[in-house]
């Protein structure tokens, strides 16, 4: 009975933190300019279901995408285990799907057994890759200690918690072979019946390992829940909603700016009146509230895996430029300007922003808005899109180009082509005739 | 187009130049050869000449959108006035702005890319490749614009057109929607790179050479300039050409 209240407790305080600082998330992201992206339903369920459920993203690096294929089908499937777990320690009952699910139930236990050594091997070949084989990809110089702890960490927390769900099941196998107590015969052990011998062999022993291990694997999950919203794991849920709202337009088209089209207009003609939608808004983006909630739902789905990174021209050509950087710089920004909200209250600004404090001009003027990033991603990200608007706002609202960039404004402006030619000579490629 | 339009005539078709295909010297030759496949299959076509004007397009990529509109709003008031329908341009960049930025500025044509006009033409068997030089065992490797390839998922319609030549046709490792960028979007054209240990341009080379390609096949004119300057920089030109898609057709049909 104390059993059962202490886990309750622990249950609810778990959502309850867990809840908090998602909802905390969700007003970060909402900080963001509004973009529109509930057209075409039908379309967007089917790029999810694609990219996030079926992961078709992931097959260009086979290996990698079959190692987190075991890690992602394990953890789903397990949670099927977890709900059992989560009735049992409600009720103080022991394996209550074992009767109405009878012979399936065997079945049911023997595949998560499997499951869980193949995501035990998976983490432990990832762990291997970051730090002995040590991938190019998982360092950089935005990969610094606490990205790459918070990967091992994951990956830790991971491998504890199968090898408790083993250890559970194995110490549980071997009471019920000795017909101890409430411990009666259900499922079946393939894997975990390896781990017997190493098992003491009376049964107070055995209760005590399998009442730890899963107190140890019920409470790691649930830390695990609070983990998350801290960590770049959070990728596990936001993926989904993130591919959901992807961009559904060809990679090469770039947002038309209204607000730019109503001053152009007038501009062209003086009787247009463009439309006033209150306070006018600064052109591109200095901060991360310039940009839009979709912007910032990107920077805290990346999980920070460096295909980006590893595919850009400019960074594969030593340029300081790395898309995963633009990601990580966002979600670390709009962190620090929620936390800054909810220190000093809604109307705070502190003296920094995302260009300059965190995104030097350096590397947005190597980019060569190649799409190569946005191609790489597996949950459909765009950090080209976050460049673009840094960019708009250090040309239109500071006039901060490259020299040579200003050059190219000022011959498109004048002679209606990038370099210096006359327009009237535009057509002089026709002189040396055409069937020649 | 002026002249077509006094005479009360309409084009089949509008041929967008670009600025690189009206003033890039290299690029002229693959713009007169764009000319060269429409008389040879009788479309009739015309240009916008002096009254065409940039996209806007570098504008656009380098953040200046109020030059970018200013550029677009001007072409569609043209385009319109001359009551044009359908496009083609030998730049994916034009392609890409017309085709997908215009029509939210009130621009709607059907654009298509000359690598498509080309396929079209094959296909329809008004095209082949006889009668010309022979690329039979060639080998060739088609290097992916970025604005036409992952930009507009324009893959097969610049390979259909080699497909054809009877030549020994060889991917480089990073190709199609791994395609590695020439080094000169985004507005890096125009200016100096940033500071880094290699231009992109000769990164790309290590693919081509690796490729042990002699023909490398381009569809823009800014990836025309970046592959020359490549293999420039490799000491190659004598070993290896870099031909336009339209070039190589061209050829290949004596035109």
């Amino acid at each position: 009975m104390i059993a059962q209240i202490l886990f309750i407790i622990i249950l609810a305080a778990a959502i309850y933190l867990f809840s908090k600082n998602v909802g905390k998330i969700r007003r970060n992201i909402l900080l963001g300019r509004p973009a529109d992206r509930s057209d075409n339903p039908a379309l967007r369920w089917k790029t999810m279901a694609k990219i996030a459920l079926g992961q078709t993203k992931m097959v260009k690096r086979p290996l990698a995408a079959v190692m987190h294929f075991f890690i992602y089908v394990g953890f789903i499937i397990i949670n099927l285990e977890v709900m059992e777990i989560m009735i049992d320690g409600i009720f103080g009952s022991h394996r209550i799907f074992s009767k109405p699910l009878g012979g399936l139930y065997d079945l049911l236990i023997g595949g998560f057994e499997f499951l869980a050594i193949l995501v035990l091997t998976a983490c432990v070949v990832f762990l291997c890759r970051r730090n002995i084989v040590r991938l190019k990809r998982f360092s950089g110089t935005e990969m610094t200690e606490w990205p790459k702890s918070d990967a091992n960490y994951i990956l830790i927390i991971e491998i504890l918690l199968m090898t408790a769900f083993l250890t559970m099941n194995a110490a549980d196998h071997k009471l019920q072979l000795l017909n101890f107590g409430h411990y009666i015969k259900a499922g079946s052990f393939p894997v975990s019946s390896l781990l017997n011998p190493l098992l003491p062999d009376s049964a107070a022993g055995l209760e005590l390992i399998e009442r730890g291990c899963w107190w140890f694997h019920i409470i790691g999950i649930l830390a695990f829940l609070n983990y998350l919203p801290y960590s770049k794991h959070f990728h596990i849920l936001l993926a989904f909603p993130n591919t959901y709202y992807s961009n559904l337009h060809p990679k090469g088209e770039f947002t038309n700016m209204a607000s730019v089209t109503g001053e152009v207009k007038a501009m062209l003609d003086p009787s247009f009146v463009p439309e006033t939608t209150g306070e006018p808004q600064r052109f591109g983006a200095k901060d991360v509230t310039d940009l839009t909630w979709k912007n910032l739902m990107e920077a805290y789905t990346c999980t920070e895996c460096g295909r980006c990174t590893s595919v850009c021209p400019a960074n594969i050509t030593g340029k300081l430029l790395s898309p995963r950087k633009i990601m990580m710089d966002t979600r670390d920004r709009i962190t620090e300007v929620g936390n800054n909200i909810d220190k000093h209250g809604k109307d705070y600004t502190d003296d920094k922003t995302l260009l300059d404090n965190y995104i030097t001009r350096e590397e947005l003027w190597a980019c060569t808005t190649c799409n190569a990033c946005v191609e790489a991603c597996p949950v459909n990200i765009n950090p080209l899109e976050i460049i673009t608007e840094l960019r708009r706002y250090a040309v239109m609202e500071e006039s901060q180009a490259p020299a040579s960039i200003n050059n190219m404004f000022g011959n498109v402006e004048n002679n209606g082509a990038p370099w210096k030619y006359s327009a009237a000579d535009r057509f002089n490629w026709a002189d040396a005739g055409i069937d020649k | 187009m002026a002249e077509m339009a006094a005479e009360g005539k309409q084009p089949e078709i509008l041929f967008w130049v670009g600025c690189a295909g009206s003033f890039d010297e290299r690029a002229q030759r693959i713009t007169r050869d764009i000319c060269k496949i429409l008389n040879h299959v009788g479309i009739s076509f015309a240009v916008l000449g002096t009254e065409e004007s940039c996209t806007g397009d570098p504008a656009k990529r380098a953040g200046n959108e109020f030059l970018f509109q200013m550029q677009a709003m001007a072409n569609i008031q043209v385009l319109d006035a001359y009551e044009v329908k359908k496009i083609v341009t030998g730049c994916p960049h034009c392609f890409n702005t017309i085709k997908n930025e215009y029509p939210g500025l009130g621009g709607n044509y059907e654009v298509i890319h000359h690598s498509q006009l080309i396929q079209q033409l094959i296909d329809e068997g008004k095209l082949k490749a006889e009668g010309g030089e022979s690329f039979k065992g060639k080998k060739i490797t088609y290097h992916d614009p970025c604005y036409l390839g992952r930009g507009n998922n324009v893959y097969e319609a610049p390979r259909k057109a080699l497909e054809i030549l009877d030549a020994d046709l060889v991917e480089m490792k990073r190709c199609k929607s791994n395609g590695l960028c020439c080094g000169a979007g985004g507005g890096q054209m125009f200016k100096e790179p940033e500071k880094g240990n290699k231009d992109i341009n000769v990164e790309r080379m290590a693919d081509i050479l690796e490729s042990k390609a002699t023909v490398v096949a381009a569809a823009c004119p800014f990836c025309m300039t970046m592959l020359r300057d490549g293999v420039k920089h490799e000491n190659k030109e004598q070993e290896i050409q870099v031909l336009d898609i339209a070039e190589i057709t061209v050829r290949a049909n004596g035109l």
